[in-house]
């Protein structure tokens, strides 16, 4: 009997969250907006695998980590499409799939360099629609220019 | 329910159809009558942190025709702007001198944001290239008065869709009355995606053409723009475009009796000075139309017309 092995070996977490679902195009730019490289805990992320639904996905364990709404939001904005899983003792207690709020105050900035909360003291605000061809878009509360999920920066 | 009073206008959005009519009612009646004294105890600021004619123009005099005093400036250069004040602290500030601010700032957005600071109602009198609402409420009134009627218009808008504010703000209000837009533009300068948007969630229809002629014999309304030098980010391009649509007044003959020209102003080359005669010619007309629809507003926004 061979032992080798035929499957990628990742490790379940005893308790965490994990982010799954994700498109394999998001998945560094998901670590990279929740500042996951400071987690201290085991974080394990893995892109391009296989998925039903995504073609190619991405997933994210964090260990010893939950996420504030304002986090959630964060992600809702870059992977909307990404399902959240919460861990305790190696079993899933919650799993849901993230729902992009309507309106998002203070996280991101606008693409508009005249907008007046890029030279003023305003701090932004967006509603969040989805045009004609399903995609989402942002549209600034004061400015009210739209700007896709690319021009999306985050302060 | 209509309920302008102390109510903000930022976006022509703001308001409803029945709010749009109500305040084009208004204006009529001070079309007939534009000099009673309504404002006699009033004070109106005018903020105007860069340069207008007509609309800085229009706004002092609608209140002057009315009684009402005015105080502000017409250039951030004589205001503590130049200090460094922030436009939160100049609102604060001048809301505590006057009963409503008229604001024209070069900043997108600054309208709502002033409206959201103020104690005092705001009327945008154009944010940066966002809004412009009164512009849109003039032309409303212009189209109403030279057709009859504000609903089921074939209007053609010529020339910078792409960057051109009026353009926008009118697509949105008509969409409300069931128009037909006939879309007149280089490649370049459609209208945005955004904005046709605004047309199909009304179940309306467009279309597109690049030659002004094809449009004339069918038009109830043709809406001239200039195209704008200054919003292009790229000079190559705007030199490719800048005289794409010339209208003369030999190209009217073929016109419907009840087509009006209209134009935000101010023009440069895109309509011929012959045209200026031509009984068709509405933009100076309209222009003035500004005065009475800033009448209505500043009034209606007052509680003193209901």
């Amino acid at each position: 009997m061979s032992d080798k092995r035929t499957e990628l070996k990742v490790s379940a977490i005893r308790r965490g969250t994990v982010i799954d679902h994700i498109r394999s195009e998001s998945t560094f730019r998901v670590f990279q907006i929740l500042n996951l490289e400071d987690v201290k805990d085991q974080v394990y992320l893995g892109t391009n695998l296989e998925s039903k639904k995504l073609g190619k996905k991405g997933i994210i364990k964090i260990s010893g980590k939950s996420f504030v709404s304002s986090e959630i939001n964060k992600i809702a904005l870059v992977a909307p499409e990404a399902t959240l899983i919460e861990i305790e003792e190696y079993e899933i207690v919650k799993k849901e799939k993230i729902v992009p709020p309507d309106t998002i105050t203070k996280i991101v900035k606008c693409v508009n360099p005249k907008c007046v909360t890029n030279n003023q003291n305003v701090e932004t605000k967006f509603n969040i629609v989805t045009d004609y061809h399903g995609q989402m878009k942002l549209v600034c509360h004061y400015c009210e220019k739209s700007m896709t999920q690319k021009d999306i920066f985050f302060i | 329910m209509i309920q302008l009073k102390n109510r903000s206008l930022v976006s022509i959005t703001d308001y409803s159809k029945e709010e749009i009519i109500k305040v084009l009612d208004i204006a009529e009646e001070f079309e007939k009558n534009p000099r009673q004294k309504i404002l006699s105890d009033y004070v109106i600021a005018s903020l105007f942190f860069e340069p207008s004619t007509r609309t800085r123009l229009s706004f002092e005099s609608a209140v002057q025709y009315l009684g009402g005093r005015i105080i502000g400036f017409a250039s951030a250069d004589t205001s503590s702007v130049r200090k460094g004040e922030s436009l939160k602290d100049t609102i604060l500030t001048v809301s505590n001198y006057s009963d409503l601010i008229v604001m024209r700032n070069p900043l997108d957005g600054s309208a709502r944001f002033a409206s959201e600071v103020s104690p005092v109602p705001i009327i945008n009198a154009g944010d940066g290239a966002n809004q412009h609402p009164t512009q849109c409420l003039l032309d409303l009134y212009s189209i109403r008065k030279t057709q009859g009627t504000l609903e089921n218009i074939q209007i053609a808008l010529v020339g910078d869709l792409k960057y051109g504010r009026t353009v926008h703000s009118l697509v949105q209000a008509l969409s409300k009355f069931n128009a037909t837009f006939h879309l007149v533009s280089p490649e370049i300068l459609k209208l945005p995606s955004a904005v046709k948007k605004w047309i199909k969630d009304a179940g309306l229809e467009y279309y597109q053409y690049t030659e002004l002629a094809d449009v004339i014999p069918f038009a109830d309304i043709l809406y001239m723009t200039r195209i704008q030098g200054e919003r292009f980010p790229d000079p190559i391009e705007y030199e490719q475009v800048k005289n794409s649509y010339v209208l003369e007044n030999k190209m009217l003959d073929k016109s419907k009796d009840n087509l009006r020209v209209l134009h935000p102003l101010p023009r440069v080359n895109e309509i011929h000075e012959n045209v200026d005669s031509n009984p068709k010619a509405y933009y100076f007309q309209q222009a003035q139309n500004g005065v009475y629809v800033r009448q209505a507003l500043i009034a209606a926004i007052l509680g003193l017309k209901e």
